[in-house]
């Protein structure tokens, strides 16, 4: 290992500089966490008209609120038991792609990467559409089947790109020593190039999640009337309800996706991929 | 087929081809039951292939594969009695030591007191037992060289496979592990192959070595016969060092002629005086190798190098030298020594 490479020195005596960076991380700072701290402070607040510069009071009134509207609890059921489900159903369908484009080198893996990743890059309300005429003929329109497919197109993207990259950085030599240990096939993908590649996966996983979460445009346009998850619910929300209701809603819709970012950081970040195993 | 290698190891006529190019051709090797065998070639001779062939992760286009005496070709790594230490220890980066060398015992669905005490064994064997819990990126390479051979070793495998076992390890730490390793396989009587470009390490550690060229074996002999009588002009140049002339050799003095004659430097020797056989010869260039001299030598029928390590004459020294052995190659072929 070299011991005479030094990291890239940005290290700057002048004050003048300092000072302007700082300032700059302040503002780019105060751009992004300036409206989530507004919207956070809406959720707890009586009440925060204009001019003045502080809430007249602060309460949980608007939480007990959210929670007493039927159809906005519904919607937070429909969110809570659809997102993992998408999430899991993505991940069977996808892994073993993921794997193959990975591992094998068969005809037409490279297209099948780039078209998934192509298919991304178009706006989706135009697949969604589409897909909507062809559920009107499946009689697919406002049910939770119909919902999730469209869900889980979207989280396909995640799902192949990023695990195919795991399990390619897994060392064909660590299987191999695997298989000459005894290990059938299948024992040696759960249990050395699943486990290794598994950062990789989690890492899909909450992106996945967060995705089928946070997702309102096909959702709306296949499941409304009948189905609405937080976000499609959200729209009826800002129409009919104060400014604090859409608050308590937004704080609740990013529960989950703090909670799972939190849980997977340890293995993400923890994982032995982190202590910088260097494998040829 | 007939398999003559009782508990050993049998390649019977193995042939690979891969990317359309045949890198085995008819490879032959009997390895006894318990002999330390080296496969040593230059890069690309098709040491690996030939070795990934007898673990089972190449399947031979035609041939046969005998392990321990049973025809493994068509059967899986897994199924075989055979264990491989990789080039690079392939240690699982996710398991601790400890773990690592207990995945094959665990795959074999051993009892759990079983594997602890096995495992246990085997690391105190290679002096690990302090590092059982590290992972394998905590530890030194030449640790990480000793957990990959564990984790064959508490196999017990038939045959124990070696792939440049060493070529990651610094010189010196080299000839210690290659010691540790030839004295492990001697007391456990484990029918070995280690794959080495290195002949040094063929040299000292193996009871055989099968020197390859282009995807077959030259020779197959003990280190001392590779040494003194070379088959081929091939293994001759690849094993130690040699003179290399043209002409023809008679009673000491080369003459014109088209056989290559070959000359180990140590077999050439200098001297102020006149001796039956030699021939006057001056000094042009001395460089030290460390325990000894390489000297050059001109003769009026040839130019030669000699290994000196007593009475080192000088550039300039005028005297004579001769020649104790030669050996005597036609068409690449070794036709006599003298
Ligand atoms: N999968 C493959 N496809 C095509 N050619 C291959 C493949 N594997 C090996 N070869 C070729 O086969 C030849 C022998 O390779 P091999 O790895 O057996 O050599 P080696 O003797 O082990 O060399 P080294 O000392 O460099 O490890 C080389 O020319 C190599 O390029
Ligand atoms: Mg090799």
């Amino acid at each position: 290992m070299a011991k005479d490479v030094q990291p890239l020195n940005l290290y700057t005596k002048s004050v003048g500089v300092k000072v302007l960076l700082s300032l700059f991380s302040g503002f780019m700072l105060l751009l992004i966490v300036g409206p989530l701290l507004w919207l956070a402070i809406h959720a707890f607040a009586t009440e925060w008209l204009f001019p003045s510069y502080k809430p007249k009071g602060w309460t949980l009134d608007w939480f007990r609120k959210v929670f007493e509207v039927p159809t906005l609890v519904d919607a937070m059921k429909t969110s809570l038991i659809i997102s993992p489900i998408v999430v899991l159903l993505s991940a069977v369908i996808c892994l073993p792609a993921a794997y193959a484009s990975a591992r094998y080198n068969y005809w037409g893996r490279k297209s099948f990467l780039i078209i998934m990743f192509a298919s991304n890059a178009f706006p989706k309300i135009g697949l969604f559409a589409t897909i909507a005429t062809l559920y009107y003929f499946l009689n697919l329109m406002g049910t939770l089947v119909g919902v999730i497919i469209i869900q889980v197109l979207g989280t396909i993207i995640f799902m192949t790109w990023i695990p195919a990259a795991a399990f390619a950085a897994v060392p064909k030599s660590l299987e191999e020593a695997a298989r000459d240990a005894g290990a059938g096939k299948f024992r040696v993908f759960r249990t050395i190039t699943l486990k290794m590649a598994m950062p990789g996966i989690l890492v899909a996983m909450v992106m996945s999640f967060i995705y089928a979460f946070d997702e309102a445009q096909g959702t709306f346009l296949i499941g409304a009337p009948t189905i609405y998850t937080m976000p499609t619910a959200m729209y009826a929300i800002v129409e009919t309800y104060p400014i604090q209701v859409t608050a308590v809603f937004s704080i609740l819709l990013t529960i989950p996706s703090v909670l799972l970012i939190g849980l997977a950081r340890k293995h993400i970040i923890g994982g032995q991929l982190a202590e910088g195993f260097q494998i040829k | 087929m007939a398999n003559q290698s009782g508990e050993g190891l049998e390649l019977v006529g193995l042939r690979k081809i891969l990317g359309g190019r045949v890198i085995i051709d008819d490879l032959n090797l009997v390895v006894n039951k318990g002999e330390m065998v080296s496969l040593l070639g230059p890069s690309g001779c098709g040491k690996t292939t030939t070795l990934r062939m007898i673990a089972g992760f190449l399947i031979p286009e035609s041939g046969k594969v005998f392990l321990a005496g049973k025809d493994v070709t068509e059967i899986g790594p897994e199924k075989r009695p055979s264990a491989m230490v990789f080039q690079n220890y392939a240690l699982w980066p996710h398991m601790t030591v400890f773990k690592n060398v207990a995945y094959p015992l665990k795959v074999r669905k051993m009892s759990k007191s079983e594997i602890e005490k096995r495992v246990h064994d085997v690391l105190e064997m290679v002096n690990l037992m302090h590092h059982k819990d590290s992972r394998p990126a905590q530890i030194s390479g030449g640790e990480q060289q000793r957990v990959a051979l564990a984790r064959a070793l508490v196999q017990e495998p038939d045959i124990l496979l070696l792939d440049e076992p060493l070529s990651n390890l610094d010189a010196k730490l080299r000839v210690k592990v290659r010691e540790d390793i030839r004295e492990l396989q001697r007391r456990l009587g484990i029918t070995t192959v280690i794959v080495t470009h290195d002949q040094d390490e063929a040299l000292s550690i193996s009871d055989r070595i099968a020197v390859m060229n282009e995807g077959r074996i030259e020779q197959f002999s003990t280190p001392q016969e590779l040494y003194d009588a070379p088959q081929t002009e091939y293994v001759a140049n690849f094993i130690g060092s040699l003179n290399r002339v043209t002409g023809s050799f008679e009673n000491g003095a080369i003459s014109a002629g088209s056989d290559v004659i070959g000359i180990r430097p140590e077999d050439v020797f200098f001297s102020k005086n006149q001796i039956p056989g030699s021939v006057a010869a001056t000094v042009t260039l001395v460089v030290p190798r460390g325990h000894f001299y390489e000297v050059y030598l001109k003769r009026n029928d040839a130019e030669l190098r000699a290994f000196v390590s007593s009475e080192v004459p000088k550039a300039g020294d005028a005297g004579f030298a001769n020649i104790t052995k030669a050996l005597i190659y036609r068409d690449g072929k070794l036709v006599r020594t003298a």
